[in-house]
């Protein structure tokens, strides 16, 4: 077994998910066979291999780079548009921390 | 005026000798396409005032006697993942459902400068993950060709709507296969160009590192004129490239004789049934105008699919991490605290390959497995990417199948994930070593599905992958 259904749980809400009594079993098994796959990468020889972050080509030096020159934000009421819950200016959100 | 068969050309000659205005042409679009959307769900919804005011625009460019644009009054369909202003984008997920974008892509901007009129947005699996357009969080699309059928995915939609009729043209996007399979699948063009070509701002990210925005369209040269209008260096996008964008239509008539074709012998093994018959003809055919055919190695081939999904489930649990019910998402009901309202906002938003794919990012990204699993992808990315570079020493392009089956009944793969995921051995390979390549339809099987040949060039050769497409097409009419 490549992990338990607890670890499932463990790394979803790393990735702030909560995973329902549900779903976990089809998850778990799912889950299960895609990591089993993954196991095929330790069988390629890749020694002495870079890794390849992203997909590069010659350019100048500093060509993605452009000015440090600040322009227009989005202004706040239309930041705000699409809050789920706006006020005062700011988005709201439940408290942080439990007293 | 056959709506459902028009070319970008046959806009611009009916515009400027004033057979239709460029109102009465979106008009016409916009009421074919909501009369024939029912059939296909090509379309989540239209923009008819987006459309009629650019069409507007255009009979006044007109009018004035100004050149109406390279898109002039041409209909086009937008997957849902690409912003437009002011017009709702969903990504297909229940967590944009009402999500309406302040700004729009750098793709759209360079469509509407062209004179494009923008019908709607086109369904899609759920933030571009997905084979099939059946993880849509809004329903799944039908295949044109057969109406029990996926029509592929993830860019489902704008290849049905192009297949249907009901747009000239349209925007998907491909990160592993998602412009290209649907292609194939609905017997219409589809390109995913050199990674960097077309400007990512404003392409909602899966996975950062693979992600590119491609035309669809019925022919090789609507595809390659469209490419024309969205390519090119964009200062809002740091991986877009500088190099210059050529003329991509200029050069699609120049004769492929002696241009050498690899067909990769790793891909071809497995290859059955009317996909392989009809590959091995349009190789005949590719033969028959000139090109010399030879057999190839891509000795990574076989890691591949592990390699991409490891890298692209990384990055989609990373750009997945900002749905989180504070700024533009829906939020769930009843949280008390902070971390609850995230966990459960997320919970109930994504489904369920969006949230297989968040976990599995996460745990390969994370302490005691990244080197195991991330780093390694990485170093296998590289390898494939040596292969392909090492080919094309060899030869100018290569030719591929798209999938290793047309389209597959809705419902039939839903269950199995891993299934799925293997379908997509031939897209992913280019994605991964961010080269141009195509799908071009290149006939149907028995029972009348489309299956598309796929053309893969080198880096910004996109003219080579066009010349050949655009021979192989001619040669077939």
């Amino acid at each position: 077994m490549k992990l338990t259904e607890q670890q499932v749980r463990d790394v979803a809400g790393l990735a702030n998910l909560s995973v329902s009594d549900e779903e976990i079993g089809k998850l778990h098994a799912d889950l299960e066979g895609i990591l089993e796959y993954f196991d095929k990468l330790s069988e390629i020889d890749t020694s002495n291999v870079e890794p390849m972050t992203q997909v590069l080509y010659e350019a100048e030096e500093g060509s993605t780079l452009r000015d440090d020159r600040p322009a227009p934000p989005l202004d706040n009421r239309t930041a705000l548009a699409n809050a789920p819950q706006p006020g005062a200016g700011y988005f709201k959100v439940p408290k942080v921390i439990e007293r | 005026m056959n709506i459902a068969a028009l070319s970008i050309d046959e806009v611009r000659s009916g515009l400027l000798w004033r057979r239709f205005s460029a109102e009465e042409l979106a008009a016409e679009a916009l009421r074919f396409a909501e009369a024939e959307n029912p059939k296909t769900s090509a379309y989540l919804y239209f923009s008819p005032e987006r459309a009629m005011a650019a069409a507007r625009r255009v009979d006044e460019r007109i009018a004035r006697g100004e050149d109406p644009g390279p898109l002039g009054g041409v209909p086009v369909a937008v997957k849902d993942v690409i912003v437009t202003k002011d017009v709702r984008t969903t990504c297909g997920s229940k967590l944009l459902a009402n999500y309406i974008p302040p700004y729009d892509a750098t793709a759209i901007e360079r469509v509407e400068a062209a004179g494009g009129v923008i019908l709607g947005k086109t369904n899609c699996d759920e933030f571009a993950m997905g084979s099939s357009t059946e993880n849509s969080a809004f329903g799944p699309t039908r295949n044109p060709a057969a109406l029990d059928r996926v029509p592929g995915g993830s860019s489902g939609g704008s290849a049905a709507a192009v297949a249907q009729g009901t747009a000239v043209v349209a925007l998907g996007s491909d990160t592993g296969g998602s412009v290209r399979q649907p292609a194939s699948f609905c017997g219409v063009v589809g390109v995913t160009p050199t990674y960097g070509r077309v400007s990512r701002y404003g392409l909602t990210a899966y996975a950062s590192s693979l992600d590119h925005i491609g035309p669809l369209a019925r022919t090789v040269k609507d595809a390659a004129s469209l490419l024309h209008v969205i390519a090119g260096r964009d200062p809002r996008d740091a991986t877009s490239a500088e190099a210059p964008v050529p003329d991509y239509s200029a050069h699609l008539d120049r004769d492929v004789r002696g241009l050498k074709l690899g067909l990769p012998r790793e891909y071809l093994k497995d290859l059955q049934g009317d996909t392989a018959e009809l590959l091995a003809k349009a190789v005949e055919r590719l033969k028959s105008l000139g090109c010399e055919v030879r057999e190839i190695s891509l000795p990574a081939t076989d890691y591949a699919i592990a390699c991409y999904y490891v890298i692209a489930m990384a990055e989609a649990s990373s750009n997945l991490a900002r749905y989180d019910g504070v700024r533009y998402t829906s939020r769930a009901a009843g949280a008390e605290t902070l971390a609850d309202m995230y966990r459960r906002t997320r919970a109930e938003g994504f489904g369920a390959e969006c949230k297989r794919r968040i976990i599995l990012g996460t745990y390969v990204l994370s302490a005691g497995y990244y080197d195991a699993y991330y780093l390694k992808a990485q170093k296998v990315r590289a390898l494939i990417a040596r292969d392909f570079a090492r080919a094309f020493q060899e030869v100018n392009a290569i030719v591929a199948p798209v999938s290793p089956f047309p389209a597959f009944r809705l419902g039939e793969k839903v269950d199995d994930p891993m299934a799925m995921y293997l379908s997509d051995i031939y897209t992913i390979t280019g994605s991964l070593a961010g080269i141009p390549c195509m799908s071009v339809p290149c006939g149907s099987t028995g029972c009348g599905l489309p299956v598309g040949m796929q053309i893969l060039a080198r880096h910004f050769d996109e003219i080579t992958m066009f010349r050949i497409a655009h021979a192989f097409e001619a040669s077939r009419n």
